[in-house]
């Protein structure tokens, strides 16, 4: 693609997708899905289970091939899932991103001090020692300095997860991708997850949610993206689309999220 | 019935020679050559390369499907009439080592699906190719879910060799024959090699339990 039929629509964009679409056997999950997200902005992905939100995630990381569109990173990286993509491709929009697992998917052979650089030891051949330095602050910066030597079956399901944040950022990519980050814990432990998710948004890590939490997304979200049968169906700042949806669908979604009796 | 214990006692040479020098190498050559040949068929297996996965559920079928004795003999006795003839300890080892090929590639396969899809997912997030993860994330998980079944395979396999001794290896079970032939004494002699076999086994058991002990240090109890 040359750069006047880029789909990233200015020079501040990081990310722009186009026509995304997937299908699982008969069932179409994704029609045609567009999004943009700019560097430093947090967008978050919202809609009842079923809706796709995940799959456009997954579809980010190359955990899933879309069967259709576009994914354009800026500086010059663009893959069209309409063709075979190559591993190389595959590869290359993998490295722009790192993945927050709902289940955080922990290496459970491994230590807290393991997970973390073995992505940047094993893949991106950083010395160790450097590696090693730059895991300690990160674990000391989500208050996990103390459990570098644990395994993941030693620690509470919001240390796993303040681990697995760890682990995506030690690889220093572009863009962060949090599948439902919180749904998998204690109620009481969500605060303390979402802080650490908060605190990145503020220093200025590109990133996009996938997330119930509603209070989360009005706080956090640049933009917050309502999803339901693999469309868009509404899309704009949080302040619209979750205090005055334009959409009824929107509407009861949300309404039923804050009133859930 | 008196037990002749001059004889148990000058029997247990020529026996416990036979179990170091045939049983035991024999043994562990064959098992190690068998988990390679393994995890090759396991992943042959678990491929989705219609070719490779067909020839490895053919391959488990025929090792699964016939006796390991008549796979011996075809090896030592049968060869020889298409002009490949080998010898007894060779012959033995690919017999062994085809026959656990067959039979651990079953369990290997089984110990690799066992670990979740999220361990490939957050391998490949933070950048692995497959062989990596496959490496690095999944295989040594495997290994603790496969450890008591492989060790069944290993036990078993010790046992097994005394086979061997009907292709001329010079063994434990064959030292034993050999004895109890000359001084006719049969039921001491098997009894006596029974024994040896079993605190082999008792030993190796014992090996299983550290092995597991081990590898569960990751696992919540």
């Amino acid at each position: 693609m040359s750069p006047t039929e880029s789909a990233l629509p200015d020079d501040g964009a990081l990310l722009a997708v186009r026509g995304l679409r997937k299908a699982f056997g008969q069932q179409e999950v994704l029609k045609s899905i567009d999004l943009t997200v700019r560097r430093g902005e947090v967008v978050t992905l919202i809609g009842p289970s079923g809706s796709g939100k995940t799959t456009v995630l997954r579809s980010l990381n190359g955990l899933e091939i879309p069967d259709a569109g576009v994914v354009e990173f800026a500086g010059g990286l663009s893959v069209d899932f309409s063709a075979p993509v190559s591993k190389k491709q595959l590869a290359a929009v993998r490295d722009r991103s790192a993945m927050v697992f709902q289940h955080y998917n922990l290496f459970p052979h491994k230590t807290t001090l393991e997970n973390v650089i073995e992505g940047p030891v094993q893949v991106q051949k950083k010395p160790k020692a450097q590696a090693v330095q730059e895991a300690r602050e990160l674990l000391a910066r989500v208050g996990l300095a103390d459990k570098e030597n644990s395994y993941p079956f030693e620690l509470s399901g919001g240390q796993q997860q303040r681990v697995g944040i760890v682990r995506a950022l030690a690889l220093r990519p572009q863009l962060l991708l949090f599948d439902e980050p919180t749904s998998a814990l204690d109620p009481e432990l969500v605060g303390d997850v979402l802080t650490v998710i908060k605190e990145l948004a503020d220093e200025g890590w590109t990133m996009v949610v996938v997330t119930h939490e509603l209070a989360f997304a009005r706080e956090v979200a640049d933009e917050v993206i309502f999803m339901e049968g693999g469309v868009v169906v509404e899309r704009g700042h949080p302040d619209t689309v979750l205090r005055d949806p334009r959409e009824e669908r929107t509407r009861q979604f949300v309404n039923r999220l804050l009133n859930p009796f | 019935m008196t037990v002749n214990w001059e004889l148990v006692w000058s029997s247990l040479g020529p026996i416990l020679m036979g179990a170091v020098t045939g049983t035991i190498p024999v043994a562990l050559a064959s098992f190690g050559l068998g988990l390679v040949l393994a995890l090759l068929v396991a992943l042959m297996r678990l491929s989705r390369n219609v070719v490779l996965s067909s020839i490895a559920r053919v391959y488990i079928s025929v090792i699964r499907g016939t006796p390991l004795l008549v796979q011996l003999f075809v090896i030592f006795y049968g060869l020889p009439s298409v002009g490949i003839t080998i010898s007894p300890w060779p012959s033995a080892i690919i017999a062994f080592s085809l026959n656990v090929g067959g039979y651990a590639a079953e369990v290997i396969r089984a110990a690799i699906l066992s670990v979740p899809k999220g361990q490939w997912e957050a391998g490949h997030t933070i950048g692995m190719s497959r062989r990596q993860a496959l490496v690095r994330i999944i295989l040594p998980q495997a290994a603790r879910v496969s450890v008591p079944p492989l060790s069944n395979t290993f036990i078993s396999l010790i046992k097994d060799t005394s086979l061997a001794s009907l292709i001329l290896v010079t063994e434990l079970f064959r030292q034993a024959q050999q004895v109890a032939a000359f001084s006719q004494e049969f039921m001491l002699l098997y009894l006596e090699a029974a024994v040896i076999y079993w605190v082999i086994c008792l030993v190796l058991a014992g090996g299983q339990s550290a092995l597991e002990k081990r590898l569960d240090r990751y696992v919540a109890h």
